[in-house]
């Protein structure tokens, strides 16, 4: 038993079996990565890890506790953060306020503590404050002051992306499930991205699965990949083993002499 | 751009010199309005901060959640009815009962907000609107709420009675002050909640209710939350409304009270506490002022009575205000969908930049 471990995960939409038996241990600390075509069943594995799908059998165990069947809100709380293909973040509000959001589960303010914020010494405002604090650190790592109190609606994609990463983190989680976060970004933003998700790594000791399509950037900080395609696991490896499996470079390279 | 140096700095509820200086010029002029004002024009601005504490809590449940009700009358009334009973009935003192009978409403917005986790746009909308009508008739029905004859609100004894203690409120000109300390807490309760981690919650739930769950937002609990915070604000203004009116039967709080409600906060701008604040004060405005004194207009004044009286209703002006109303209501759509607020912002933007 490892650290984060998917055991016999499957999930089927009408007749199409979208996760198909699929298990994988993750170690603490590790960078995993998921490829494979379009279609094949990497972001239904997230949905199902996150809480948003339910999977027909099979179990998600976070440090040997099980997930499935836990709410999206529950597991969240459990230490899992992700962000999505196609960025579901709060667009009328602030960078500030979407990463203050990232804070939410360590919060206690409520309704009434929070309406009676009358200065410095409540109990509502040092508690922002606190979190306030934490939150500028993410801000200053990913680099985002110069739109830190602009609203999310307005800035451009590859921007957007790195927020959902901030926000991510500043849930401080154990593992975080990244869905394409270099997709839109240019290749300066993507060196910035390959080693913002070291460190994040290194300094916020957090293990990373990650969905990608950028070969280069799979290749050079993954410790591992799965392969995969319609649903099913094609091979699981160091990158250089995936990378000589005659199915991936059909996929990725193209057919020998087809070309 | 100011530059700040801590991190109260962005959640102070003055955050400039210039904010705290304005907001100082107009307490002072609230708390001086009386004096140049007539009883009439008291009881309407008694009437607008009432609808002010209404609008400024709808506000947080459509404008921030994102969660449409069209029955705010309902809660209004329940606000109204329980305030008058308890101090009737029960004898319990103002400020208690006031509380209450905001926490009755808050429990029944509660309720109404159950049915929100599994409805959501038009059939949300419906479920309101079916709540506002039911309660309009219960209490219609019902001998202990006074029936369709209505309640009268006894003296605004703000004291405690069981102590000796009193202190009776009879003018409009002292209800205004009580009305205008009661609001003023009331809007900077709202600004606090919405700057802290349930006003983020919710505006979280209003953009991605997905992306708000899996950062850990229980979607149950802060809906129903949504909803409850709201009827609480329409409960202490409904207890305020009834001691404005000093009496009122069902049909005050029917279907169109709710309507208006919504055309304020539209009209103010969605989701905006200044919005509301201005939504509330131009709609009651329309409501009650502007055509109650138009036949004093010197010639055109007889004009449009008689073409309302001819064409329009034979009891007089009336209808006129429903269609200065509309006429708002799509005015502000098609040309400022942000309302009040929208135009503010802009106004902002253009005097930064000035003369430029």
């Amino acid at each position: 038993m490892g650290y984060f471990d998917v055991e016999n995960l499957s999930i089927s939409f009408g007749g199409l079996k979208a996760v198909d038996d699929m298990s994988l241990s993750v170690n603490k600390n590790e960078i995993f990565s998921i490829i494979g075509p379009n279609g094949s069943g990497k972001t239904t594995i997230f949905n199902l890890i996150s809480g948003i799908y339910h999977p027909n059998t099979g179990s998600v165990k976070l440090e040997g506790e099980n997930l499935v069947g836990k709410t999206p809100d529950r597991i969240a709380k459990k230490g899992i953060a992700r962000t999505f293909q196609n960025i579901e973040l709060f667009a009328n509000a602030t960078v500030m306020d979407n990463l203050m959001l990232g804070r939410h589960i360590y919060m206690k303010t409520g309704v009434f503590s929070g309406a009676f914020m009358w200065g410095k010494r409540s109990r509502a405002a040092r508690e922002e404050i606190a979190h306030r604090e934490k939150v500028e650190h993410i801000i200053d790592f990913l680099e985002l002051q110069s739109v830190r109190d602009q609203f999310v609606g307005s800035l451009a994609y590859g921007k957007r992306k790195l927020i959902e990463v901030g926000r991510a983190l500043a849930l401080e989680p154990k593992v975080m499930l990244l869905d394409e976060p270099s997709a839109g970004m240019n290749t300066e933003e993507k060196d910035d991205l390959t080693i913002w998700i070291k460190d994040i790594r290194e300094d916020y000791n957090v293990t990373i699965l990650l969905i990608e399509h950028d070969m280069n950037m799979i290749m050079g900080i993954s410790d591992r990949i799965l392969a995969m395609n319609q649903g099913q696991k094609i091979i699981l490896g160091t990158p250089q083993e995936v990378q000589k499996h005659p199915e991936v470079i059909k996929a990725y390279l193209g057919e020998e002499g087809a070309a | 751009m100011d530059m700040k140096r801590a991190y109260y700095e962005d959640i102070e509820l003055f955050k400039s010199g210039t904010i705290l200086f304005w907001a100082i010029v107009l307490m002072v002029g609230l708390f001086t309005l009386p004096l140049f004002s007539t009883n009439y024009y008291l009881y309407l601005f008694n009437l607008i901060m009432v609808h002010v504490i209404l609008a400024v809590g709808l506000n947080i449940l459509v404008g921030s959640t994102g969660q449409i009700s069209l029955g705010h009358a309902g809660f209004f009334a329940i606000g109204a009815y329980a305030t008058v009973l308890l101090m009737t009935k029960l004898g319990i003192p103002f400020f208690p009962a006031l509380i209450l009978a905001a926490f009755i409403a808050a429990f029944f917005g509660f309720i109404l907000g159950l049915p929100a986790l599994r409805l959501e746009g038009p059939y949300l909308t419906i479920a309101t609107l079916a709540f506002g009508l039911a309660i309009m008739h219960i209490i219609g029905h019902m001998e202990v709420f006074g029936g369709r004859s209505g309640l009268r609100a006894p003296d605004l004894n703000i004291g405690i009675a069981q102590l000796g203690w009193n202190l009776t409120l009879t003018t409009d000109l002292s209800k205004y002050y009580l009305i205008l300390i009661i609001t003023i807490l009331m809007v900077l309760g709202a600004i606090n909640i919405l700057k802290t981690k349930v006003g983020r919650a919710f505006v979280a739930i209003r953009d991605s209710d997905i992306a708000a769950e899996v950062i850990g937002i229980n979607l149950t609990i802060y809906k129903t939350l949504s909803f409850a915070v709201s009827a609480f604000y329409a409960g202490i203004a409904g207890g305020l409304f009834a001691f404005v009116l000093g009496f009122f039967d069902p049909i005050t709080f029917n279907f169109f009270l709710s309507i208006y409600f919504l055309v304020m906060i539209v009209v103010g701008g969605l989701g905006s506490i200044m919005g509301s604040i201005a939504g509330a004060a131009f709609i009651t405005y329309l409501m009650y002022a502007l055509f109650k004194n138009i036949s004093d207009i010197p010639y055109i004044g007889d004009f449009i009575v008689n073409i309302s009286q001819r064409w329009l209703s034979i009891t007089g002006i009336d209808n006129l205000s429903a269609i200065a109303l509309g006429l708002v209501m799509v005015g502000i759509m098609i040309f400022e969908p942000m309302g009040f607020f929208g135009i503010w912002i802009r106004m902002k933007k253009y005097w930064k930049a000035w003369p430029f």
